[in-house]
């Protein structure tokens, strides 16, 4: 390797060093605080400094945690599989149909959601899917039911429609940039040897496109399981989320070290997740170079 | 004779049954006119190209012929099938494309078996047949590389092998030869020729290089603005170029103005020659008459060598060596625009440098009239 000029090292320092202040001081700082945090104990309103392991003990063995936990990966799962099946088709048809000179528009219009508020949005559910909301209203005056249904909202089904409706245009565009990449005499080339265009999709439109949409899962995934506003507000008490119970710990409770011993367990099985999907995407991406 | 046409040139050759038979064909893309009425068939096991500047529609025939655009006017026959409605994959045609289209999240072997999997067989007789083919090429034991470990010849060969081993009636090339360097796209033209005597398929390839063309080619179609110009084999076209156009695009050709007509005609710098006999080009309707001759068919004389030629005199303005050849520019007596002279250096022939007199040989047979009057 070439020995680098120490001048140009020197001025890549100074480039980096405000960002990098930055990101310990707002990111690896609160981060190991939390770390810190869930090996201490809360001694009724004092806090105990000897290290110990007795949060991650109580959280492992604890049920409710433990049920909080898988309910917030299922939901998670969930969101992520209906965002990204509900985003390919936008992205393919923005990519593939839409002429060049009006992919721009349309990349804007798919962002429009995002000019309201997060918080707004999900108000919004709750008024579309409410006791006498837009979806009762019309299916009773069209006569379908008799009665408003009530379990549209204040649950998990109500928690994963509103996150999949706010993530869409996240999971839209990393699989509209995978498939802007591909080639199209590649699409071409595939029917010229005989595949229909279905076929053509499974064995070359959708290879090519997988690490976008893995980066689409990944991007929506992450977010979602840590996720607190849209389970407090639409969820009911069926639809919290292990978020929820963290905010509980470190407000109500007043237990924060119990709350960052959660915390980190939670973000641990997000890591884990994320290099699991990493090593599959790589195996899946078949002989480059 | 003047009025030359085509039509004897686009029937397929004698011997030939035709593969492709192309009839009015026109295509529009939005307003621009794409094709413009292209008639043409081609022989079963010829070597056809379609030879034209960027932009005359010559990939726009061919992925018609592909069965990526549709006609919008006319009817296309392969192999006695007409092709209308029918999707590329449906179609005994396969292509290899000008970026070779080589999927990337494949190796090569799995890019070359890519269209078997439909084909009857069993998996170890598929991977006989791929080796086959890799072995055609020349990429024998290639099957587990990567394909973007590739270089660019080898990128082409994998195009090729894949589209071969399904055997199509024909096989269309787009350009595949103008992304690698001049020592290896000759060699691979001579490769591709013999690659197609070898599996006697049909060739359909599409340039815009004129040597490529004449080198590689049974017949070539010149195309212009969508229309086909001139459809003949390399002889006739490089020697009977049916229009200035052509001739100008074909090799390279000196026209020198013709000052006086009737019976006996008078060329600039050439002197009086009798029209009868003289050949003459279809008129385009374009230029004042002009003679054209090749470099190559004017000969620089050494001082006093004796000749049962035409002479005329002039004088060398640039010299350019090339090794095998060497490129005069030489001003005519009573003329001012110099005409290019090719002559093979031969042992004992002198290079004649600039401001040289020299004495030029040539022959009434080798000039072709062209002319909007005639």
């Amino acid at each position: 390797m070439a020995q680098a000029d120490p001048g140009s090292v020197r001025r890549g320092r100074a480039l980096i060093a405000a960002p990098a202040l930055y990101a310990l001081l707002l990111l690896a700082g609160p981060l190991g605080t939390i770390v810190l945090f869930s090996f201490w104990s809360q001694d009724f309103l004092a806090l105990d400094r000897s290290p110990t392991l007795g949060n991650y003990a109580e959280a492992l063995r604890e049920p409710l945690y433990r049920e909080l936990m898988l309910r917030s990966l299922a939901i998670a799962m969930a969101v992520t599989v209906t965002t990204v099946l509900l985003a390919f088709p936008v992205a393919y048809f923005v990519s593939f149909k839409v002429a060049p000179a009006r992919k721009a528009l349309w990349l804007f219009l798919i962002t429009i959601p995002f000019w309201t508020s997060y918080l707004v949005r999900v108000f919004l559910w709750k008024v579309i899917l409410g006791f006498n909301g837009v979806v009762n209203a019309s299916l009773l005056g069209a006569g379908i039911i008799d009665a408003p249904l009530t379990f549209i909202l204040y649950n998990p089904v109500s928690v994963v429609i509103t996150l999949t409706h706010a993530f869409a245009p996240f999971a839209i565009l990393p699989i509209y940039v995978a498939l802007e990449r591909i080639d199209h005499s590649l699409i071409e080339a595939s029917r010229d040897l005989g595949e229909s265009r279905a076929s053509t999709f499974r064995r070359v439109t959708l290879p090519l496109a997988l690490p976008g949409v893995m980066a689409a899962a990944l991007i929506v995934f992450i977010p979602v399981i840590g996720d607190y506003v849209t389970p407090r507000l639409v969820g009911g008490p069926s639809g919290l989320m292990i978020a929820n119970m963290i905010q509980t710990q470190f407000l109500k409770l007043n237990n924060a070290p119990l709350g960052a011993a959660l915390a980190v367990l939670a973000m641990l099985i997000v890591t884990a997740i994320a290099l699991v999907a990493g090593l599959a995407l790589r195996r899946f991406s078949g002989p480059r170079g | 004779m003047p009025d030359q046409t085509n039509t004897d040139a686009e029937a397929a050759p004698a011997g030939r049954c035709p593969i492709i038979e192309l009839s009015g064909a026109h295509k529009h893309f939005g307003d621009y006119h794409a094709l413009r009425g292209i008639d043409l068939s081609v022989g079963a096991g010829e070597f056809f190209s379609l030879l034209g500047p960027s932009g005359c529609g010559k990939t726009t025939l061919l992925r018609t012929i592909a069965g990526f655009e549709a006609l919008g006017a006319g009817r296309l026959v392969i192999g006695g099938r007409d092709m209308a409605g029918v999707p590329p994959n449906r179609r005994p045609t396969n292509m290899v494309f000008q970026s070779y289209a080589i999927f990337p999240h494949l190796d090569v072997g799995q890019n070359v078996g890519f269209g078997l999997r439909r084909s009857e067989g069993s998996r170890a007789q598929k991977a006989v047949r791929i080796g086959e083919a890799l072995e055609m090429v020349g990429l024998a034991g290639y099957e587990r590389r990567g394909a973007q470990a590739l270089s660019g010849g080898q990128r082409q060969r994998v195009a090729l092998a894949r589209a071969l081993i399904l055997r199509p009636d024909v096989l269309l090339l787009d350009e595949p030869l103008s992304a690698l360097d001049k020592k290896l796209r000759e060699q691979m033209q001579a490769e591709l020729r013999r690659l197609q005597r070898q599996v006697g398929i049909t060739f359909v390839l599409v340039t815009h290089d004129q040597e490529e063309a004449l080198i590689m080619s049974d017949r070539v179609a010149v195309m212009f603005e969508g229309r086909i110009a001139q459809l003949a084999g390399p002889q006739e076209l490089y020697r009977h170029p049916a229009s200035r156009r052509v001739a100008e695009f074909i090799g390279m050709m000196n026209f020198l103005p013709v000052i006086a007509t009737g019976d006996t005609l008078e060329i600039a710098g050439l002197g009086r020659v009798p029209r009868a006999g003289l050949r003459s080009a279809a008129p385009d309707g374009q230029g004042p008459p002009e003679a054209g001759i090749r470099p190559e068919m004017f000969s620089i004389l050494y001082p006093g060598e004796q000749t049962g030629r035409r002479t005329a005199q002039g004088t060398v303005r640039e010299t350019a060596f090339y090794g095998d050849m060497t490129y005069y520019e030489v001003i005519l007596d009573g003329t001012e625009r110099p005409v290019t002279i090719s002559m093979k250096n031969m042992p004992g022939r002198m290079i004649l440098s600039p401001g040289t007199q020299a004495r030029i040989a040539w022959d009434a047979e080798s000039v072709t009239l062209f002319s909007a009057a005639w």
